[in-house]
């Protein structure tokens, strides 16, 4: 009986693993500039924690194929050091490996999280809100009009909360439902929720980043491949989440400005 | 003698026809609505994070804040006797309905009497929350799923109550939530006719959801139907 087991723990530790070393299923191609730091750090960890795994199952089908159909009599030997050397042996190893995985990924963070965005990023601003996200682009005067919360209103699609009749930077801001950037461009991205939490997630470009509501937020971020993407919400924020995305739109230089004087005219 | 006698007879009866037809509700108010200065332009509304929905739009529909007709009218102005009219002898039986096409509310306003039913559809293939941002009414929002049958509401006492719709942020509308009868919608023409008012004196109120109201007073004697016009001042933003 327990020999059976035994098998069955490997059998069930191999199965796991085969999907993972055949990709069976892959990430979407990275199209940002840093998505490969974030996608060898995922292969890093799996392939850590997947040694660690099957070597941890394979270990105790070992013992449990030795040691199982024992007598009651039978001498049981103990860990080295007792309960306390298992403890420490323990912290060591997954200790070790959890610092290692720490130590690899900081530059992985440091590129995203700890750099400045470079002086010529384009800045795009995205607001989360129940159930949709709005962007806005600064228009040529290059500058964001203030936003007044008080001032929202969806009825009229004043959903920044913008004054132009009272604050000139606010008359050119461009509004918009769909985010669109040129290829190849840094965006700096700037983001506050308007009212809960909220997330911008766009698995292609490796990018997902918490809205804290009363924070601002910012992110930079290249896209490297012409497309449409998707921008989901990944952090429940009500009965509305499921429904709650936009579309990203990378365009070539040409077709990215004749976009922006589209939505100008709409506004 | 005989044919001048025939003709008297029968202008008699016309007459009398044309008393019996007046009846004792005869008078009315007719006018038309209109407005002066610049409104604000109305924005395209982008639904493309509702793909069910935008593909009903291939040119994008905009927002309704105010909706002009040729010659300066104004649409979607409520136009009801607010004072005068007798009190209703018993809340309609009919319901009004509201439905949610395309990601839109339609009609934008919705006019109803105090206690009269009211009937939500939903015929998107798109879930709906419809919000009514009551302030005097109990407050409330009701789920509707693709598929669902409409569901019935009511609301008790008189309310302008703005609508919206909690998964999509550009639906709005208005229920119009009145003591009376008396009401009508202005539509293209900016015209409206609140007619069957006996005699007396009246106070005839015009609402707009961004320009607000207006009142003016009238008296009505007889069957005479008084014209009635009210001009809102646009605003550009």
């Amino acid at each position: 009986m327990g020999k059976i087991f035994a098998v069955t723990i490997i059998v069930i530790a191999i199965a796991s693993a085969i999907p993972v070393v055949m990709h069976t299923w892959e990430a979407p191609a990275d199209v940002s500039t840093h998505g490969h730091l974030i996608d060898e750090q995922m292969s890093e960890t799996m392939l850590e924690a997947g040694v660690s795994f099957l070597a941890a199952q394979i270990i105790l089908a070992i013992f449990i194929w030795q040691f199982s159909n024992r007598g009651a009599e039978a001498k049981i030997k103990t860990f080295p050091g007792g309960a306390m050397g298992l403890v420490i042996a323990a912290l060591v190893l997954v200790g070790a490996e959890v610092l290692a995985l720490g130590v690899f990924g900081v530059k992985a963070w440091a590129d995203v999280y700890l750099t400045a965005p470079s002086a010529n990023a384009m800045p795009v601003q995205v607001q989360a809100g129940q159930f949709a996200f709005y962007f806005r682009y600064p228009g040529p005067d290059g500058k964001f009009g203030a936003l007044h919360p008080e001032l929202i209103n969806e009825a009229t699609q004043n959903l920044f909360g913008l004054d132009p009749e009272h604050d000139p930077d606010s008359r050119d801001d461009i509004v918009t439902a769909e985010m669109a950037v040129p290829v190849n461009k840094e965006i700096h991205l700037l983001m506050h929720a308007k009212d809960v939490g909220h997330s911008f997630f766009v698995r292609e470009l490796r990018v997902q980043q918490d809205f804290v509501p009363g924070l601002d937020v910012s992110l930079h971020f290249t896209a490297t491949k012409v497309g449409r993407y998707e921008i989901v919400c990944t952090q429940l924020c009500g009965l509305g989440h499921y429904n709650m995305k936009a579309y990203l739109d990378v365009l070539s230089e040409q077709d990215f400005n004749d976009w922006l004087k589209k939505e100008a005219a709409m506004q | 003698m005989q044919t001048k006698l025939g003709y008297a007879a029968v202008l008699a009866v016309l007459a009398a026809s044309a008393m019996a037809f007046a009846g004792p509700s005869g008078g009315g108010v007719s006018g038309k609505v209109t407005y002066e200065g610049t409104p604000a332009k109305q924005k395209p509304i982008d639904m493309s994070k509702e793909p069910s929905c935008a593909q009903q739009h291939p040119t994008p529909i905009t927002t309704e804040t105010v909706v002009v007709g040729p010659a300066n009218t104004l649409q979607n102005v409520v136009v009801y006797v607010s004072a005068g009219a007798p009190d209703e002898a018993s809340t309609p039986a009919q319901a009004v309905t509201i439905t949610q096409k395309g990601c839109q509310y339609l009609p934008h306003v919705v006019p109803m009497v105090v206690n009269q039913e009211l009937k939500v559809v939903n015929a998107d293939q798109t879930s709906h929350n419809i919000h009514p941002l009551a302030k005097v009414n109990r407050e409330w929002n009701k789920s509707q799923p693709p598929g669902t049958p409409p569901f019935s509401e009511k609301f008790d006492k008189p309310e302008f109550i703005a609508v919206k719709c909690n998964v999509h942020p550009w639906m709005h509308g208005t229920f119009a939530v009145l003591k009376t009868s008396h009401y009508a919608v202005t539509g293209e023409t900016g015209g409206f006719t609140l007619p069957n008012l006996p005699p007396g004196k009246y106070t005839v109120t015009a609402w707009h959801e961004s320009y607000g109201e207006q009142t003016q007073d009238v008296t009505i004697a007889g069957s005479e139907t008084k014209t009635l016009n009210f001009v809102f001042k646009a605003k550009l933003y």
